[in-house]
């Protein structure tokens, strides 16, 4: 059963977001909410690492916090799902359990 | 479906209360079921009620506050992590009401059976902040 | 009803009281009959260090917080080997025996749990 992976920091500021996606399962989702949203962005410190998982991983990002830090217009990495709460909470039914690497 | 929800962070520290609201928000919008938000480790801060604040300040333990008034959700500020943060919580809180004043409207003191409670009860157990 | 509840530990000790607050979540999931584990990885390794000897900062031993788990019934306590190299740790520096899981076994054990908890 899959498990949904929720990151909230800044790939500059740790590394749970490259950490998570080394222990994540095929099949399994990564959710960039908070601070996390700026590794969505295209050339983020994290581009490469994403773009490796992509494909055995879902990546998505949560948009009221692209939007709240000024990037509601920019065009996250090509494979990253743009979601909201509403997408937040079927993430969290769809996967048997959720893991918040804060 | 049935959500435990956990909050470990205060307001003034980071995002993750505010984040944590808007899932459960959502969730019973969406028709689900939050059996329990517990508050835990500095998540404790979320239920405190803030006399200092204006009422046009936004304020999260209000926000908290009407959730619990409109849909009639288990709040509960971790007894044990009130106390270790100066708290004052007398043996008799739950029946006299008077040591839980500081505590917002809708929230109340309660263990970490609670949460384990919760935890067996729901389908989904999501966690908010660290 | 009884369910596969992880606890994750992240953080190293002698910053909070977060650990000691987070075993008692342990504990109390444990007296009510669940399946606990407890997984150490990134900087929650340093939990484990042995030797540890906090009385000049005027801390606490957190030793003896980790040996009460088996007390409690919690016996599968793992630990991730590249957390431990990328701290130059081997098994012999820690206070408790562990399981050790290599970083590609992580992923096993997260899909087989109900409830995951960090800290």
């Amino acid at each position: 059963m899959s498990v949904l992976h929720i990151v909230n920091r800044s790939p500059c500021e740790s590394r749970s977001l490259e950490l998570c996606l080394a222990r994540a399962a095929a099949g399994d989702t990564v959710l960039l909410i908070e601070n996390a949203v700026y590794a969505a962005m295209r050339d983020s410190i994290a581009a490469r690492q994403i773009e490796t998982a992509l494909g055995r991983i879902a990546v998505c990002v949560l948009e009221p916090d692209l939007a709240a830090r000024g990037f509601a217009a920019a065009a996250p990495l090509e494979g990253i799902a743009r979601i909201d709460y509403a997408g937040f909470v079927e993430l969290s039914v769809a996967h048997r359990a959720a893991l918040s690497w804060c | 479906m049935k959500f435990a929800i956990q909050v470990n962070s205060s307001p003034y520290q980071s995002q993750a209360s505010a984040t944590a609201y808007q899932f459960v928000e959502t969730a019973l919008r969406k028709g689900h079921q939050v059996v329990r938000v517990f508050f835990y480790h500095e998540g404790i801060y979320n239920g405190l009620h803030d006399a200092a604040s204006a009422d046009d300040d936004w304020s999260i333990a209000r926000c908290w506050s009407a959730l619990a008034k409109d849909h009639d959700i288990d709040l509960v500020l971790c007894i044990s992590a009130a106390q270790q943060r100066g708290l004052p919580v007398a043996e008799t809180a739950g029946h006299t009401g008077k040591a839980e004043s500081n505590v917002a409207e809708g929230f109340h003191l309660a263990g970490l059976g609670q949460w384990v409670d919760a935890i067996i009860t729901a389908d989904r157990v999501v966690s908010f902040g660290g | 009803m009884n369910k596969n509840v992880l606890f994750i530990m992240r953080r190293a000790p002698h910053a909070g009281n977060h650990a000691h607050e987070t075993l008692d979540a342990v504990m109390t999931v444990a007296a009510f009959d669940q399946s606990v584990r407890v997984l150490f990885v990134d900087d929650g390794v340093f939990q484990l260090k042995k030797d540890q000897d906090p009385a000049a900062i005027g801390l606490k031993h957190v030793a003896p917080w980790f040996q009460a788990l088996r007390i409690y019934g919690v016996h599968e306590l793992f630990v991730e080997a590249e957390s431990l190299s990328e701290r130059s740790l081997g098994e012999d520096d820690l206070s408790l025996p562990v399981q050790l899981l290599q970083r590609d076994q992580i992923a096993g054990l997260l899909g087989s749990q109900d409830v995951i908890l960090t800290s």
